[in-house]
């Protein structure tokens, strides 16, 4: 199996921050710690060595990773492994970026290394990230969970969760048969506790953010209707999936003042869709905010209602879609937002 | 998430949710509590304008971080 390793310009002895600067070089075989890390890896050779200047990498993203992804595909690699970039934020952020990209674009499996806190951390939209001490010193260890990471990726089989096969939590979860019930768990939970341990079977990690000011007048504010009900016009002709949605859409209303049975319709796969179908306003209440503006209460309803199936999303792709969505409200200046879920 | 996100971008959102607690978890700000999963905001049109109304005075209020309001029954 061919492997393609990224460092940054200090690891890969370009120089130090003087040479942050330096666009993407290719370098042949391993370098620096990708000697360390050929050492350790049973079944795939490093072929090269990309390195980029964090600087660069960070004031060109898009520039560096179109050049990076050329330099990566030339190589035909099975798989990239970038890092370890420990604390630094620049290079962590490069690792997870370049991982991510290479996946999506090319395709290939990708794994970083970091220390949990890097600010790559949360750029890495689940990317597999080998956890490391905060600095160099932890390079030792670091190597060899970097390659059974390695091997465990390319090897086939499904991963198992995080801290069997030694990556970070990306915020997935999956079924599983427990041995034991959750009464039994939640009383070996406690015990642990008592004991000094506290450990956790819910997966944590979810910033907060800060509520803004309320609206200042509502009856001068526009309001828009989100929901993550996969309310649909009739027939799904987008063909939203009724769960693991890979994205949202828009639907423009075209000044309709309700969501009529048989014009809309849910194909939210997690619930029982017959009540909302008989009149979908129950998920998505166009008929009373139109009334509401009507009577001055509200100043208007955009014309315009975004939705999405809120249904096994993997939280990287819910804050995704997210982003996105609040991006068009933001510039179609809504300052009021109505979201309903199930 | 959704409703993060867009305040995150600075546009206050309420989420309507029969699942509150799921909604606090990943940090929604402004969460009112509909009846039921297949139905969150009621069935009628009265129930459907009382948790509207509920939801549109929480839009017109600052809130704490995850605050969580019930809608009075009728």
């Amino acid at each position: 199996m061919r492997a393609v390793h990224y460092l940054n310009q200090f690891f890969a002895g370009l120089g130090g921050e003087e040479a942050a600067e330096t666009p993407p070089t290719r370098l042949e075989g391993p370098v620096g710690p990708g000697r360390g890390l050929a050492a350790e890896l049973r079944g795939i050779e490093i072929v090269a060595t990309l390195a980029c200047g964090d600087d660069y990498f960070g004031e060109h993203e898009e520039d560096a990773l179109a050049r990076l992804i050329e330099l990566l595909e030339a190589e035909r690699p099975g798989l990239l492994i970038a890092g370890p970039a420990f604390g630094s934020g620049r290079y962590g952020f490069a690792c997870a970026r370049f991982s991510r990209t290479a996946s999506d674009r090319l395709g290939i499996p990708a794994l970083a290394a970091m220390h949990e806190e890097n600010p790559g951390v949360g750029s890495a939209e689940g990317t597999l990230l080998v956890p490391t001490a905060v600095n160099v010193a932890g390079m030792r260890e670091a190597l060899p969970r970097m390659a059974r990471l390695a091997e465990a990726l390319v090897s086939g089989r499904e991963l198992g969760p995080p801290d069997q096969e030694g990556y970070l939590p990306r915020g997935f979860r999956r079924n599983r048969m427990a041995e034991k019930s959750g009464a039994e768990r939640a009383v070996d939970l406690l015990l642990d506790k008592i004991a000094g341990e506290t450990r956790t079977e819910v997966a944590g990690g979810f910033d907060r953010v800060p509520p803004p000011a309320a609206v200042p007048d509502l009856s001068r504010a526009l309001l828009a209707l989100v929901t993550e009900a996969g309310c649909v016009p009739q027939g799904n002709p987008d063909r939203l999936p009724t769960i693991r949605a890979q994205g949202w859409l828009r639907y423009e209303l075209g000044g309709v003042q309700t969501l009529a049975s048989g014009e809309y319709e849910s194909v939210h796969g997690g619930f029982d869709v017959t009540l909302a179908n008989e009149d979908p306003n129950r998920l998505v209440p166009l008929d009373t905010v139109t009334a509401l503006a009507a009577d001055g209460r509200i100043g208007r309803v955009h014309d315009v209602f975004y939705t999405t199936t809120g249904n096994g999303t993997p939280v990287a792709s819910a804050t995704r879609f997210g982003r996105e969505i609040a991006a068009e409200l933001r510039d179609a200046g809504v300052e009021a937002v109505l979201l309903s879920g199930t | 998430m959704l409703a993060k996100e867009i305040e995150r971008a600075g546009v206050p959102t309420v989420f309507v949710t029969s699942l509150p607690t799921i909604a606090t978890m990943v940090g929604a700000n402004r969460i009112v509590r509909g009846p039921a999963i297949t139905h969150p905001f009621g069935l009628g049109e009265a129930d459907r304008r009382r948790i509207v109304d509920r939801a549109l005075e929480m839009l017109e209020t600052d809130v704490e971080p995850t605050t969580v309001w019930e809608v009075d029954p009728a």
